[in-house]
């Protein structure tokens, strides 16, 4: 069974986004999505100061077996992004919601974030998909 | 667990790029049952595969293999395939997604007198610089005389050829259903690491080895897929299905099969464009290299390309280099890292 921390919203396509003390979001994939997709050993993060757009393409993950694309959950524009995983992309497999993390983001508005899946939503997606 | 052409197969057991150095450090054991075996028996079996066959099947002794292909008349590979000589008769080991068309083909090119029967048997792999000494113990046989590509009959009748697809030493044993699964229980006992067709796919990948489907196809010759060497073209009177439509192509080769190296970031992948000093090419099959810890692949580009050249991926140029496979064999990387 995954780990789905019930403190964070999902998108169906199995990306994370967690609203930070300090304003901003942190996106990244989930523990589902690392365990289907097998060792990452390339991530592709978007542009510091890149305006994201809920929906836009973010990024590339790509594990030995496949490419995926990571889709941006809210708005805003690109404040951090996650250097270490250019040298150890299996953190992402290791630890997919804290060193794991993809990019941060200043929100356009964090109402999007209400649009997301809670914990239970995206664990229905996750079953349906496997039946 | 994937459909592979019918059949319910692990892409990976674990980690793939750990059953992956398994294979290349230690010894990794494969369930390939989807592979077609198919025995070929009677006075006309070598007349068959002589017609059939691009390789020269008349270079075995008995109890020898060879790597070969099997070629439509417009000289595009509608397989390859090992060819195992026995006492009486040949047996022939084909992929699983190419299983119904070959059996159709060897049908209608079916002579008097012979006999062609697919074999219910499960396969086993065992590779790995240890491979050797685990099957020797296991299966307790002596392999200290079965060279590179010969067979063997263990205690049991059943055959065990010095075979892979790994670029590491190793066998491939085929064996009955209820067998293989008592073998395969023994082996991972003894220590060998299961491996799925994920780091199947890798290893061969450095290995610099085929796979069909992507590297081998029906529209493409055998001399534009990096297998030309295994087209026996003497005796000239040999009148393998194909020859002539490749025999041209033999003197002025338009594409090649080779290897390339990223040297920026990112994976190389199936399907993805090469642009060459001397026109495009494409990426017949890409991966992350587990051993290299870069991304490597096989390209079909034009003949003349050599040297430094760019991959297309996702709208972005990436340079690579044109290298010749294998990349790595024996557990050893055999390409210049700069």
């Amino acid at each position: 069974m995954s780990d789905t921390p019930s403190e964070l919203r999902y998108l169906a396509t199995h990306e994370w986004a967690r609203l930070d003390e300090d304003g901003s979001v942190t996106v990244g994939i989930t523990d589902h999505a690392q365990n289907a997709l097998g060792d990452v050993v390339f991530i592709e993060l978007p542009d510091l100061e890149q305006d994201l757009i809920a929906g836009d393409e973010a990024g590339v993950v790509e594990s030995v077996k496949a490419a995926s694309d990571i889709f941006a959950p809210v708005s805003g524009t690109v404040i951090a992004v996650n250097d270490l995983l250019d040298g150890e992309p299996e953190k992402v497999n290791q630890d997919p919601y804290v060193d794991g993390w993809f990019y941060k983001v200043s929100p356009t508005d964090v109402a999007e974030l209400e649009e997301m899946l809670d914990a239970d939503g995206y664990l229905e997606v996750c079953e349906s998909e496997e039946h | 667990m994937v459909d592979f052409s019918g059949w319910m197969l692990p892409v990976n057991y674990g980690s793939q790029i750990q059953e992956h150095v398994a294979v290349r450090s230690n010894v990794g054991a494969f369930d390939v049952s989807h592979m077609t075996i198919i025995d070929i028996g009677g006075i006309n079996a070598f007349s068959f595969l002589q017609k059939l066959v691009a390789n020269d099947v008349a270079k075995l002794a008995e109890w020898q293999a060879l790597y070969g292909a099997l070629l439509n008349e417009r000289g595009g590979v509608i397989d390859d395939l090992i060819v195992y000589r026995q006492p009486a008769g040949y047996r022939c080991v084909v992929n699983s997604s190419t299983r119904e068309k070959v059996l159709a083909w060897f049908a209608a090119h079916q002579l008097p007198d012979m006999t062609i029967d697919e074999q219910a048997l499960s396969m086993i792999a065992v590779q790995g610089p240890k491979a050797f000494a685990c099957v020797g113990e296991v299966l307790g046989i002596d392999t200290a005389d079965l060279k590179p590509f010969h067979a063997m009959l263990d205690r049991h009748d059943n055959m065990i050829g010095r075979t892979g697809y790994t670029g590491e030493d190793g066998v491939e044993v085929m064996l009955p259903d209820e067998e293989a699964v008592v073998l395969w229980r023994k082996l991972v006992e003894w220590g060998v690491s299961p491996a799925g067709l994920g780091a199947r796919d890798t290893l061969r990948l450095e290995a610099g080895l085929n796979l069909y489907g992507q590297d081998l196809d029906e529209d493409t010759s055998p001399l534009a897929s990096n297998i030309g060497w295994t087209i026996a073209w003497q005796p000239e009177t040999r009148d393998f299905i194909g020859r002539e439509a490749i025999e041209a192509e033999r003197i002025t080769p338009k594409y090649q099969l080779t290897g390339l190296l990223l040297e920026d970031k990112g994976i190389l992948r199936h399907g993805q464009t090469v642009v060459t000093e001397h026109g495009e090419g494409l990426i017949t099959s890409g991966t992350f290299s587990p051993t290299m810890q870069c991304s490597i692949a096989l390209a079909r580009i034009p003949a003349a390309a050599a040297g430094d050249c760019q991959v297309d991926i996702r709208g972005k140029l990436k340079k690579v280099r044109i290298v010749k496979p294998p990349f790595v064999r024996n557990g050893r990387i055999r390409i210049d890292r700069k």
